[in-house]
Order: structure tokens, then sequence, then C-alpha cells
């Protein structure tokens, strides 16, 4: 010590006092700016912060509803929903993975692919993940590890729902399929909506009333940890299941129509002309759906893309066809109703035909021609030149302007998405699209529907229904009526009437569909092989579609074009001939004759209709 | 005996004489201990096995208080230039020979155990600075600051560049405590305050590694970073925050229990107790803590002479700074420094040093008369 500090303790001892007081205060201040920061957080924040705790601990986790189902018109199920299988594994609670794997192929079959995909999940997801190893499960292999399930910690089997198409490929190209959700998919969905479901309608009803079928989600609020792992459900509120849907299909008929192409491509569409109910849309070849509800392989798809048939295109909605000789009818109609022509006025056929001041020669395909003909003649017998020559008075205008109002170059509004409208040129088209002037040859090859007329299948039946119909117009569909979750039935929307086709002289569509009645039943008629033995009385037209006129750039023949020069085969009709309970219109691409390939078909499906089906068919069978 | 002016020295209990031990100090201690175990106990989550592996850590630290107080401050004073000293060559070692956890360099490794010289510094330094100035003129002269200056500067430069930013804070604030108790003039304080502030900038640029620099950023703005550096402070004010009044209860705390809360149960268990007991548990705990700084301030007052005032004082200043930078921390008020909250954290080797320090104050408190006289 020194001698100052003794000489001055007292001094000492006040400072040291009065610098303790100042510490002490300044604690005390430090700890009531702690306390003033606690109590900003703690009861000023408090709702805030509780707020955020909250939304941190409670996540909302979706629940899938369940998909709606599919039935035909007769309660026929056409896609439905199966419990498979998948086996899973929680790497958190396997001590040794590798071990595990060694074990388990003893019970279940693993392709390498399968470990691939596995291993790669494992390393991207948290360990207490679930991560699957298989999908689809046999029924042998969920038993064996039932038996087993003790030797396999942290494995488990998980059912789910997948859709299923029980007919396989009948009404494969209506019904549609579904596939998993993809990228572009995803941006257009309702992420709250869509937050569980993985599968959506990609093609056919299955994505045309995806919303209907989709249901709505359920919602499960789950407590979470840091990591996301769920540790208890709190509150659940269930997924409304979707609407089941009855089509207007008739599964029978779809059959029938099928088995008729056979081997062949192309495609069959019946239309009830009463209602514009599809009964039937077959178009061949066709493909097995359920390959798509899982993800179809690489080599399955480039087949079905690819392939020469091409499986996967839909023909009665987007295969685009001259309409040849078929829209003869409808020629003849509008001859008459513009004052062109009357059915008496004759035409003198040679064989070809030709205007003043050209030198070239338009042939009708009867070597020789067919003499003098009326309108009757004409159509009975397909006189080329006859329409030539109405074609050329009559200007393609006035057709445009006629024949548009039967769908011709216009989409039908089907319920599937995914339509073509065909094309029904004029003057003006021409000059817009292609920037040229129209030249008459064109207008005499448009009076035997070739040149750039093109109609899809679908549009052909619709034109076909309201021939039958005599002008009344009804949107072909498929959907007949929903069921919602409740057993109750849910409206659908009708909206099928259309403003009809008013002719100056209604008269005439029965010189028309005289004609057509004499195509198939008549003495001379192109068709009457096909017609001479039916016990009903129907009308029919035959056409066929010369290949190598069809437009370039068309994607769906143009590669066919060098190796299959064969004529596509045409024929639309419908039955009775009052009161009509049926129409039908069929392409068989490369059939070559309409009367002796596509004819024969229709003949098959009307007569299951007529015939058979219909008295027992929902919605007829207690007329 | 008959000499009052150490106050109360007369009605000494048993405890006191034999044990050496503060009574008021040791049922506050045991208090805040015993309220620490109850927190961390949720924050392990019923782990029982490391909550026990801390209730004999504070036995440990305990025992070391009732040893330490049994140490009379005058063998204490003498011994204090070779304890200094003996720190000052273990950093040097520890710079030399260390061995390197977690990116900074904190241990020695002694073959039978690990030591850390940098916990033991927090009391050697303040032990040497209260030795210097009560060996000199009161108010302190240039000269003696400047000595003091570098008996701080030395160790605490050795321990920054290890680098334990948290630690360097606590022990040069030990030896600034007792220099600014030893009454060094206002204008010093002045002088130095403005230096500091300079010094700052400089700090920024030469003296912090990235990782500190990132920590003051994060401080300043934590959204910056949500889920990086910025995840624990958001994060732990959201759980002090949802404790509201009176808090979610006891092992109920969402933000703790559901893992949100980092380093629940060592530096942020702050968060765990505001969380779990609310407002209400948050002011329990800050009177205890400021009871004890007030009872270990009144035992500095009291204490028979300079050395022992000085160091009662800076030790009571330095437990104030432990559980002011924690809290500080944890609330979002201050940036993240690694340091615990005191007697309430998961961890042994700093609260082994804290308690050795209680034991100082004790045997402060408990050995007056017997040498006053």
């Amino acid at each position: 010590m020194t001698v100052q500090q003794l000489q001055d303790p007292v001094r000492e001892r006040r400072l040291v006092r009065s610098r303790l007081v100042v510490a002490a205060l300044a604690v005390l201040a430090a700890v009531g700016v702690l306390a003033g920061r606690m109590w900003w957080l703690q009861v000023a924040g408090y709702q805030h912060y509780a707020t955020l705790s909250q939304e941190n601990r409670v996540r909302v986790v979706g629940v899938p509803p369940t998909r709606g189902l599919i039935y035909d018109r007769n309660g026929v199920l056409l896609a439905e929903n199966v419990p498979t299988y998948r086996l899973v594994v929680t790497p958190e609670q396997v001590s040794n993975m590798d071990n595990l794997l060694t074990r388990i192929r003893k019970v279940v079959s693993l392709r390498p692919t399968d470990l691939e995909r596995f291993h790669e999940l494992r390393r991207q997801r948290p360990g207490f993940q679930e991560i699957p190893l298989k999908f689809d499960l046999t029924e042998k292999e969920v038993a064996r590890l039932a038996v087993n399930r003790h030797r396999f910690p942290g494995v488990e089997v998980k059912a789910q729902l997948t859709r299923n198409y029980p007919l396989g490929s009948t009404a494969v190209h209506a019904v549609g399929y579904v596939g998993r959700i993809n990228q572009q998919e995803l941006s257009g969905l309702s992420a709250a909506e869509y937050s569980a479901t993985s599968h959506i309608g990609k093609t056919g009803i299955e994505r045309y009333y995806e919303k209907r079928l989709h249901g709505h989600v359920g919602v499960k609020r789950v407590e979470t940890n840091a990591m996301g792992r769920t540790l208890r459900v709190l509150d659940r509120d269930p997924p409304v299941p979707g609407e089941d849907l009855q089509l207007s299909l008739d599964v029978r008929l779809q059959k029938v129509a099928e088995g008729a192409l056979g081997e062949e491509s192309g495609a069959i569409v019946a239309i009830d002309p009463q209602t514009g109910e599809l009964l039937a849309m077959a178009s061949t070849p066709t493909f097995d759906p359920n390959l798509f509800v899982n993800g179809i392989s690489l080599e399955d798809y480039r087949s079905l893309q690819q392939g020469k048939d091409k499986p996967l295109f839909n023909r009665v909605l987007r295969g685009q066809y001259p309409p040849g000789s078929t829209i003869k009818p409808f020629m003849g109609l509008a001859g008459l109703e513009t004052g062109t022509t009357t059915p008496e006025e004759t035409v003198y056929d040679p064989g070809y035909y030709s205007i003043p001041g050209v030198d070239h020669r338009w042939r009708c395909w009867k070597r020789g021609g067919h003499g003098t003909v009326n309108m009757h003649d004409a159509i009975e017998e397909s006189c080329d030149t006859y329409f030539y020559d109405l074609a050329y008075k009559m200007g393609i205008n006035a057709m445009h302007d006629f024949l548009l109002p039967f769908g011709i170059g216009r989409s039908t509004g089907v319920d599937l998405s995914g339509e073509l409208s065909g094309l029904m040129p004029s003057k003006e088209w021409k000059r817009r699209v292609k920037g040229k002037p129209w030249y008459h040859g064109e207008t005499i090859i448009a009076g035997i529907g070739q040149g750039y007329m093109l109609a899809t299948p679908l549009q052909l039946a619709y034109a076909t229904a309201t021939m039958a119909n005599r002008g009344k117009r009804l949107r072909p569909h498929l959907l007949r009526s929903a069921t919602g979750p409740d057993g109750k039935a849910v409206p659908v929307p009708d909206p099928h009437q259309r403003p009809p086709i008013q002719l100056d002289k209604p008269q005439r569509w029965e010189t028309i569909i005289d004609a057509m009645h004499d195509v198939v039943q008549g003495p001379r008629g192109t068709a009457r092989r096909v017609g001479r033995d039916a016990p009903y009385q129907f009308a029919g037209k035959t056409g066929t579609a010369q290949v190598f006129g069809i437009a370039k750039g068309e994607e769906y023949d143009a590669e066919e074009l060098a190796k299959r020069l064969r004529d596509h085969a045409l024929f639309i009709s419908f039955a009775p001939l009052k009161d009509p309970k049926i129409a039908v219109a069929v392409v068989v691409e490369n059939g070559g004759g309409g009367s002796s390939t596509a004819a024969p078909m229709a003949r098959t499906v009307m007569d299951a209709w007529l015939l058979r089906l219909r008295q027992t068919a929902q919605g007829y069978g207690d007329e | 005996m008959n000499d009052d002016v150490v106050g109360p020295a007369r009605d000494r209990s048993f405890v006191q004489r034999y044990l050496h031990l503060d009574m008021p100090l040791l049922v506050l201690l045991a208090l805040v201990a015993a309220g620490g175990l109850v927190v961390l106990y949720s924050a392990f989550n019923g782990d029982f096995e490391a909550w026990e592996r801390q209730c004999w850590r504070l036995g440990v630290a305990f025992f070391v208080m009732l040893v330490l107080a049994q140490v009379p401050p005058s063998l204490l004073r003498r011994w204090t230039p070779l304890l200094y000293l003996a720190g000052v060559a273990s950093l040097l070692a520890v710079m030399l020979f260390g061995t390197s956890a977690g990116g900074a360099r904190r241990w020695i490794d002694l073959g039978v155990m690990m030591v850390q010289p940098s916990e033991f510094m927090k009391l050697a330094l303040p032990m040497m600075v209260a030795w210097v100035l009560a060996r000199e003129d009161v108010p302190p002269r240039v000269p003696v600051i400047l000595v003091v200056v570098a008996v701080i500067g030395v160790p605490v430069g050795l321990i920054a560049v290890q680098p334990d930013l948290g630690t360097a804070l606590l022990v040069a604030a030990a030896g600034v405590f007792a220099l600014f108790l030893g009454g060094l003039s206002w204008r010093y304080i002045a002088g130095g305050a403005v230096l500091a502030g300079a010094a700052a900038p400089l700090l920024w640029f030469f003296g912090m590694r990235d990782y500190q620099r990132q920590r003051v950023l994060t401080f300043l703005d934590p959204e910056r970073d949500p889920l990086g550096a910025g995840y624990h402070i958001i994060q732990s004010k959201i759980a002090i925050g949802s404790g509201g009044v009176y808090g979610k209860g006891w092992m109920a705390g969402t933000q703790s229990h559901l893992e949100f809360l980092p380093e629940r149960h060592t530096d942020f268990i702050f968060a765990v107790l505001s969380e779990e007991f609310g407002f209400f548990g948050v002011c329990v705990l800050l009177v205890l803590y400021m009871a004890v700084v007030g009872r270990g301030l009144w035992i500095a007052g009291h204490a028979q002479d300079r050395y022992s005032r000085l160091l009662a004082g800076s030790i009571s200043l330095t437990f104030f700074v432990y559980f002011f930078t924690n809290i500080g921390m944890v609330s979002g008020l201050l940036p993240v420094v690694g340091l615990p909250l005191p007697l309430v954290s998961f961890g042994g080797t700093s609260m082994v040093t804290l308690m050795a320090g209680f034991g100082i104050l004790m045997s402060i408190q408990t050995h007056r008369r017997l040498w006053s006289s």
C-alpha cells in the first residue's frame, strides 16, 4: 500500500462508493431497457408474434378428392378408381439400407430404374419422409410383404387410388385418360385446388370435364416442426369427391363401330339426330389409356406417337378429310335454295365437264358419263359433272354461305377439347390465307367436295344429322347427366339447341332425302348393294376422297402420301327416313371406294342400333 | 469485534462464519440456478440425461464457489500478479499450440483435460487491474492508467485473435469496470469513449473476421438473410413475442419444442423462458439478476480494502454484462455474440468461472472482520 492511500482512505472509499452508485444506476437503466424491450415484444407485439408462431407450426395440407367415375349411357363403367399399392421406405428408420434392399429384393422384384429413382429421391428428401421404392405392387407381392413385415422395419405398403379404364382401349378417344400433372398444366391450375392432386385429365372427357370430375380438395391442418415433419393432425375438412358422369355413348354400339373398322384406320361417328347425343365415336387404331396413368415408358410412347397409324390421333375430332361426294346432297340443297337450279333441270354428262375458254376437262368418275341427269339422278348415281356445273353456276361464296350452317368449316362445339374446324373455302378466305385470287377451277372441284374443302368425321355426322332433322340443329355432345357426391343429379347445362336452318320451301328437304334414299335403296344407287336387304328405310351418300388432292402441310397425311395413295372411303347415312333415330358418318383412310368399304360399316352400326341395341338402351328402351 | 465500520458484521450466522458463504447471494444464485434447471428441462424436451448432466455441473460450480469463498482476499491479492502472468502465458500458449474447434483456437490440451485460458482470464484480469490500482494514488494518474490499459489490452487482444469476441468483450469489460471504479477521471472516460467510437470503423475494416461482420450486418437487418444468419434472431423474436404476458406454459413452447428455435438450450435459452413463462417470467428473472448484481455492488461498497472493493465491483458488473448481452442478443437489441445466459444456459466451463467469481465475492464479504481490526 502506498503512502497516499493510507493517508486518505476515507476519500478513496467515498470515490469508489460514488462510482458504485453510478454503476448501479446504469445497471438499473440497462435492465429497464431490457424490460422495455421485452414489453415491446411480448405485450405490444404479442398478436404479431403469436400469429407468426402459429404460421410456423401449423401447416395446411391438402387431401385429394376422389375423382368422379365415368359411365356409358347404360351404366357401364368406363373410368374408375382402383386401389393400388406402393412400397415406401422411411430411411431414418432403416439402420442398414444396403442390407435392407438386398433382403427386400428376395420378396419383391425391383428393377434397376426403381433403385435409381429411390436413391435419387433419398438424396433430395429428409430422412423422415417416406420414399417410394416401387409402384404397382402385385397382390402376391403385397401378401408376401405382409407376411414378412417384421423383418423390414421402416418399410411400408401404402394404398392409393389410381385411375383405371376397365374397358381398356374401348372408347378411348371419347373418354380420354389422366396423367401426372406437368409443369405447364400446373401454371394454369388453382394451386390450392390441386395441392394434393397428382393426376389431371389429359384428353377426352377426362380433360373437358376435369372440373366436374376433380371435385374439391380437402384440408388437413397439421402441426409440423422446423424440419417439416408432421407431428399430429389438428383438424380436417374432408374433400368433396368429383361428380360421376354419365355419357351418351352406348358401349355396345361403340364396340360394334370399333369392330366394324377392324384393322382399318378411320373413324365412325353415330349421333342421335333428335338429341344431338353421340351414341358412338370410334377412332382407330386405338390404344390402352391405362398405359398413361402412371407415366408411359418412352418406347411405348414413341411407338404410339410415331407409329404409322398414329393411334393417339383422334380422327373423329382432328382428322380433316376432303368430304368428297358426301357433300353432294348438301350441294344439291344449296342449288335449290339459292335458285341456281330446280329438281327438274337436267345436265348432260358426257363423262367430263368443261367451261368455255378453258381447255381443261374435269372428269366424271364414270367413264362415258351418266348421260342426261336431273338432281335426283345426280345424287343417286353421284354424277360429278352435274355438280361441277352446279358449283360453277352457284359460285364459291354462295356455297360457302349455305354450307357453313351445316357445320362444314366450323367446329361443332362438341364437349371434347382439341376439335379442329375443317375448312370451307371462300374467295375471301383464299385471299386472306393464301394471298391469291380464287380460280374457277377451284369452284368446280369444290362441287364434289375436293380441293380446299375439309371436314372431320364429327362434322360430317353433324351435317348428316341436320339433314335428317330437316334443318333442326343440335349440338353434338357426350355428357348426359352428372351425379354429385350426395347421389343427387347435378344440373348439366343444356345449350344443345341451335337456330334451325329454314328453307324457303321445306319440300326441298324431301327432294334431297329422297335422292339419298335411292343411293342405298334405289335401282341405280351407288350403294344399293348395302341397302338392298335392310328391314328399314334409310338414306345415305357415298364419298371417295382423292388422297393426292389433300393440301400440303396437313400433318396427318403428309408422310403417308407416298406410301398410301389409295383414296379415303367415306359414307354418311341416317335412318329411318321419317323420324330418324341415328345418323352415321364413316371415314376409312385409304379404304378405296365409299360404297364398298365405308357403307357396309355404317350399315352394321345402324343395324346394331335400330334392330338390337336401341330397344334396351337407357333413354330409349321405354319408348 | 467492536469496530463497526463494516456494518452488520455482528449478526453473522453459522454459514457466514464457518463456511464463508453470503446467505443473500447464495439464496439468489440458488433461485436463478433452480429456475434455470426448470427452463432447461423444457428446452431439452425431456432428455433427462443431458439435464442431469447440467445438475452435476451446477453442483461442481457451487462447490468451486464454496472453495473460493474460503480463500481470504489477502491471499488472493498476494498471488494476483502470478496468476495474471500465468494467464497471459497460457493465452500465448493457446496461440502457439492450441487446439482448434469450429474455426477458433481456444483450448489447450493438457492430456488429461482441456483448459480454456480465456475463461481463467475473466477473473485474473480484474484481479490484476485491482492489484495495480490498489498500489497507486487515487484517482489514478496517467502512467498508471497506461499500465492498466496495457494490462487489459494484452490478454484481450490475445483472446480476440482466437477469435472469441464474446469472451474478449467480457474480459475487457471486467478490466474496464475495475478501472472505472478505481476512480478514473470522467475526462478520461469521455476521451476513451470518443476513441472507441473512432476505432469502430477501423475495427470493422481491419479487426473483424468476415463472420463477425456478417453477424453485425444481420443484427442491423435480420431480414437480410431470413433463412441463414437472420434465422436465429427472427425465430427467437417470434418465440419471445408469442409468449405474451403469461407465456404458453412450461413444456408447451411451440417454437422451442418444434425445433424452430436454434441453440435453444445454450445461447438462446432465454427465448425458451420468454415463450413458456411470458413477460411475467422474464421480469422475475430480471429482478433476480438485478438483485444478484445489487448484492455484489453492496459487498463491493462494504469491502474493507481497495483491492477487494474494485475486484468485487468488477465481478458484479461483469455478471451484469453477461446477462445483459445475452438477453439483448436474443431479443434482437444487440448483435449475436456467443454468450450464454449465466446460470441458465447448458454448459459447464463458463459457469464454473462465474461461480468462482461469486466465491471471491463471498470471500470478500465474509472475511472482512477477520483481518480488518
